[in-house]
């Protein structure tokens, strides 16, 4: 189990118009693990994530799920976009939002039905949502919309799980319920992969770390590959010394 | 009073244009959900006012004033015209409501110097054609209305069908492109869905004011309800409303154009559910507000 990959990106190169976002992106992810990707503000981190669910074409390069297979469902990849990506305005209720989960294993036409309803109630009942399921999803707070996002991920019983920003704007207690939620899926032996922002909390939360800011900087375990030479490299300037080391203090 | 409306229901011109009204309200009260809630209500503007070339095109070349043949014309340069915002917005930084914009004047512009064109041709029998800029249900024929019905029935049938795949799409469609739902198919879909049904409402309420047919009922319907199957039924009930109060109206009232009539009892509702719906409604928040502040002044003078 250890030794297999579960994302496997050779030489991407993405651009938007004429601007390179990712250049020449080669990365593997083992299998079984829970990798932060982590880079500047415009480093192309939500664009590998974008590229690697085929939501972006890139220019050059390959990607592969060799533990999933070519020919698997779609959705046994599942995505967890940033909550500003939809607007929570939409005429549906937490439960529709989750059962959109379903979808793709249901597939054309079909119908959802009383089992993948059940199936959605836990997932909302895992992120502790379940007495929210028929409350419309603007009138939920951020960290709970954020919930739903991660139920509705949860209830594709995906392989793998790419995340983008799930931490974004969310309180404490969320942080704790995604943290928890995320380190069971490790240990279900899921593949996660989490776009993430905030370097003080990479030490406690992940098992991998992945520096992007146009290349891979460096990607591996979190002891050999996040340290300071490598944040100086990614962050690039001072703008990065004093989070890290208000990251160092919190270790 | 009663015996005036007893002779109207009863009138056979009255059942056939109320008929075909209050489909005309059903179908853009389904589609305009949709149209809305993608943020697209432009495009209903764009597709009908887009259409007039196509329907005078169909004419002079035909010569025809079949509403079958001059539909398909209006078919053929409403997709044209959809279909080149699509390009300018896929191909350009031109945004898609400019987009819209320009190709709504540069299509209707188009179509109104051909319709002065072929209204000053000699024996031409050009006379019916007006009526698709501001409308003329009183014209509707058994015909008309029987088509009504099978484009109805075929659109609804195909939102029942691919309801799922439409609220995916709807609401978060790069999602749904992750779970093997192409993005792409599923846009063409609801985009011909609208498309047909605006066109279908040309001959009743015009180009002009087809669009507020599109995007009114869903308006007001989304006021009441947080569910989107609710919010569709809603839709359609005060289309299908509006459609027969705008027609009981102007066969009340002589020379009361009925196309119109209807665009302002459907906006009369939009108004009343804007103003008084519960929760969402303005006077709901007015209130809302208003206690709120008054419970924050409380806490606030007990603290001090």
């Amino acid at each position: 189990m250890k030794s297999e990959t579960a994302i496997v990106v050779e030489d991407l190169t993405v651009a938007y118009d004429v601007k390179p976002v990712l250049w020449d992106v080669d990365l593997d992810i083992p299998a079984g693990t829970l990798t932060a990707i982590i880079g500047p503000n415009g480093a192309g981190k939500t664009t590998l994530l974008k590229a690697i669910l085929g939501l972006v074409k890139p220019i050059s390069g390959s990607i592969e799920f060799p533990t999933v297979g070519k020919n698997a469902r779609k959705d046994l990849i599942a995505y967890v976009p940033q909550s500003g990506s939809v607007d929570w305005d939409f005429p549906v209720n937490a439960l529709d939002v989750v059962m959109m989960g379903r979808y793709g294993y249901l597939g054309w036409f079909r119908r959802p039905g009383k089992a993948d309803r059940a199936a959605a109630m836990e997932a909302l009942a895992a992120v502790g949502m379940e007495s929210f399921a028929l409350r419309q999803i603007d009138q939920l707070s951020g960290g709970q919309q954020q919930r739903v996002f991660l139920a509705r991920a949860l209830v594709q019983n995906a392989e793998i799980y790419l995340m983008d920003e799930p931490f974004k704007g969310v309180d404490a207690r969320t942080e704790k319920a995604i943290v928890a939620l995320l380190k069971g899926l490790k240990n279900d032996g899921k593949t996660v992969v989490v776009v993430h922002h905030d370097l003080q909390t990479v030490r406690g939360t992940f098992d991998r770390v992945a520096l992007i800011n146009l290349h891979v900087i460096d990607s591996g375990p979190i002891q050999t590959v996040f340290n300071e030479s490598n944040l100086a490299r990614t962050y690039g300037g001072k703008e990065f010394l004093a989070s890290a080391h208000k990251g160092e203090r919190h270790d | 009073m009663i015996e005036t409306l007893t002779v109207i229901f009863q009138d056979y011109t009255f059942q056939i244009v109320a008929l075909g009204s209050a489909m005309l309200g059903v179908i853009s009260g389904v589609l305009g959900s949709f149209a809305v809630l993608r943020k697209q209500s432009l495009l209903g503007d764009c597709v009908s006012h887009s259409a007039l070339p196509g329907v005078v095109l169909a004419f002079l070349s035909t010569g025809e004033k079949n509403s079958v043949i001059l539909l398909l014309g209006a078919l053929a340069s409403g997709f044209l015209a959809a279909g080149f915002v699509t390009l300018i917005g896929r191909n350009s930084k031109v945004k898609s409501d400019a987009a819209q914009g320009i190709i709504l004047s540069v299509f209707f512009g188009l179509g109104m110097a051909l319709l002065t064109f072929s209204q000053n041709l000699p024996n031409a029998n050009q006379a019916g054609l007006k009526r698709f800029i501001y409308g003329q249900a009183s014209t509707m024929r058994r015909g008309d209305v029987f088509l009504m019905l099978i484009v109805g029935a075929v659109l609804i049938g195909t939102v029942v069908l691919l309801w799922k795949e439409f609220l995916l799409f709807t609401f978060d469609s790069a999602y749904g492109e992750t779970l093997g739902f192409r993005s792409a198919r599923i846009n063409a879909i609801l985009t011909f869905l609208i498309v047909c049904a605006i066109l279908i409402g040309l001959q009743t309420v015009g180009v002009v004011l087809m669009s507020a047919m599109l995007i009114t009922p869903a308006v007001a319907a989304r006021q009441w309800t947080d569910r989107l199957s609710w919010m569709v039924v809603l839709a359609a009930l005060f289309g299908a409303v509006a459609g027969v109060g705008g027609t009981l109206v102007s066969s009340l009232v002589p020379e009361m154009p009925t196309g119109p009539v209807i665009v302002v009892c459907i906006s009369a509702i939009a108004i009343f559910s804007v103003f008084f719906a519960p929760r969402r409604g303005i006077l709901a928040r007015l209130i809302e507000r208003a206690r709120f502040r008054k419970l924050l002044k409380a806490e606030i003078g007990g603290e001090s």
